[in-house]
């Protein structure tokens, strides 16, 4: 008799005939290797195979520019990659225009090739690399890091390069280098924005020493498996994903050490608004917005509630000893 | 010049200039639900309601110098539509804050009012733009008197001045003060040009006064 009563119900396969042997045997011995700390190893296979489920699909648009798998933490956020043609339309980069939209317009006259970088200041070994050089100091990365704008918004950016202190080991800065500056090209002929007096030129950013030798301050050549595209900061830029956008300095031609806390190009302009550290700080607001809350471009749509913004972009965990016993809202 | 009257006085100059008042909010329109408004949508809407508000409040401003210097009185036929456009955009640009920013969310958005300068300045020209909007019917006239609500009307003045101020706050922060200074000059200068009237007025005045002590 096929009617059902409370007393029996459904008639239930038993789970084993749903699951194929082979997973639930692969599960056992997952938990098995948990519990024999055997894990370590076997999981990082697994976590990287993640990992490349985020593959980067390459643009077309520029010369290809590999980077390896990085092993720095923190270096391969798994969130969704913003979309290449928001990264290259939407950015500040003053000067090709004060329009987010201006650098992607502009920035076809900047020229790269010829490209030195001179290292300065307190150094043993003060020089001037070429591009060419700079590109094979290092291995490569590929570092998929989130982008907080001060201004409000962000993006998950997968960007290549390696990390600053690569650079910083081989030019050994003298014990007295307390802090790092990057100059960005600063070229009237080529750079329309410089006409404007918005900011004080060359555009100076900093970093203090210890800032700039966390493995996760990159030095960054490329973006989405290419070579930089022009208005973000061709050829060779920083990007320091714990710290609102306008700290990573782009197209730099000088890096150059001091004692002293450089004055940076926002600060001078408006230092109430603009601190040196300029950490991503949900509690810290800009005096004109919030800093709590961010629109992830690409993502969060017209009708939906901004995402509440982390503490140093989400990066505390790598980052948050570098301001162990400081006030971050004095030193904002 | 008569051909220019009869244009003005046309029943179909009204419903054309209605139109295209509203062409940006129809663009702005379209462009949102066709994700054509560019990486930040929510960015895009608010700052083109805002530019909308401001350029119309300058147009306004126009309308009174160019009736007087073009002899054109038919021109002051589209001041009340014209003044309600302001109005319209200025509700649009509050709305896309309160929505596309703060999420509809009433406390935050009271809080951050309160908190931020430039924002006060910009909400409290809405709500000094709020009884010019309520007032702009015909009777509304009559009730006050036309003295009254002359007087009344003169805030968008203040208005304009609070608009630029609000502008020029939230253009600061990226120390880019270009178009602030477009707006401001525009807006300045249709100011002068009403404060010269006004001098010549009082001037004329004295003279009269003078005139009739002499006789």
């Amino acid at each position: 008799m096929l009617i059902k009563t409370d007393a029996n119900g459904f008639n239930h396969p038993t789970s084993s005939e749903i699951t194929p042997v082979s997973d639930y045997q692969s599960r056992r011995d997952l938990m098995r290797l948990m519990a024999t700390g055997a894990a370590g190893a076997a999981l990082a296979t697994w976590a990287s195979r993640e990992a490349m489920a985020q593959t980067v699909a390459k643009p077309g648009k520029l010369a290809a520019l590999a980077g390896g798998k990085s092993s720095v933490a923190g270096a391969m956020t798994m969130e969704k990659i913003t979309d290449y043609k928001d990264v290259t339309t939407y950015n500040n980069f003053y000067e090709f225009g004060t329009d987010k939209a201006d650098p992607a317009k502009n920035a076809h006259t900047l020229v790269t090739r010829p490209w030195n970088v001179a290292i300065e200041g307190l150094v043993k070994q003060p020089r001037s690399y070429t591009i060419e050089d700079l590109i094979k100091l290092s291995a490569q990365e590929e570092r998929i890091y989130r982008l907080r704008c001060v201004e409000g918004w962000s993006m998950v950016i997968p960007w290549v390069g390696y990390s600053m202190s690569e650079l910083i080991k081989k030019v050994e800065p003298l014990g007295s280098a307390k802090y790092v500056e990057f100059h960005t090209l600063a070229d009237p002929k080529t750079m329309p924005g410089l006409g404007s007096r918005v900011l004080e030129w060359p555009y100076v950013e900093a970093l203090r020493m210890d800032e700039a030798m966390h493995p996760l301050a990159l030095l960054g050549f490329g973006m989405f498996g290419e070579i930089m595209p022009n208005q973000l900061g061709a050829p060779v830029r920083m990007v320091v994903p714990w710290k609102y956008g306008f700290k990573s300095g782009k197209s730099i031609v000088k890096i150059r050490f001091t004692d002293k806390e450089p004055k940076t190009a926002w600060n001078k302009a408006a230092a109430n608004e603009y601190g040196f550290y300029s950490n991503v700080n949900p509690d810290v607001d800009h005096p004109r917005w919030s800093q709590a809350t961010e629109r992830r471009i690409g993502e969060d749509g017209l009708f939906a509630k901004k995402r509440k913004t982390l503490m140093f972009n989400g990066y505390g965990a790598q980052v948050g000893q570098l301001y162990a016993g400081m006030d971050l809202k004095k030193n904002f | 010049m008569i051909s220019r009257h009869k244009a003005l006085l046309h029943p179909a100059a009204k419903p054309i200039l209605f139109t295209a008042c509203l062409l940006p909010f129809a663009w702005l329109f379209y462009g949102a639900l066709t994700n054509q408004l560019g990486a930040n949508p929510a960015e895009a809407l608010i700052r083109a309601t805002g530019e909308w508000t401001l350029r119309f409040i300058c147009i306004v401003l126009l309308l009174t110098p160019l009736r007087t210097i073009s002899h054109t009185p038919a021109l002051a036929r589209f001041r009340r539509m014209l003044g309600l456009f302001v109005y319209f955009y200025v509700v649009l640009h509050l709305l896309s804050y309160s929505w596309f920013d703060m999420g509809f969310d009433l406390t935050e958005i009271v809080k951050d009012i309160i908190k931020r300068p430039f924002i006060l300045v910009g909400f409290l020209a809405f709500l000094l733009l709020t009884p010019l909007a309520a007032t702009s019917f015909n009777a509304a006239i009559k009730a006050l008197g036309a003295r009254r609500w002359q007087l009344l009307h003169k805030l968008v003045y203040v208005i304009s001045g609070l608009g630029l101020l609000h502008f020029f706050w939230m253009r600061a922060g990226k120390n880019d003060f270009a178009e602030v200074f477009v707006y401001a000059a525009i807006i300045a200068l249709l100011m002068s040009w009403r404060a010269g009237q006004f001098l010549i007025k009082k001037k004329a005045e004295a003279q009269q006064i003078r005139a009739r002590a002499a006789t």
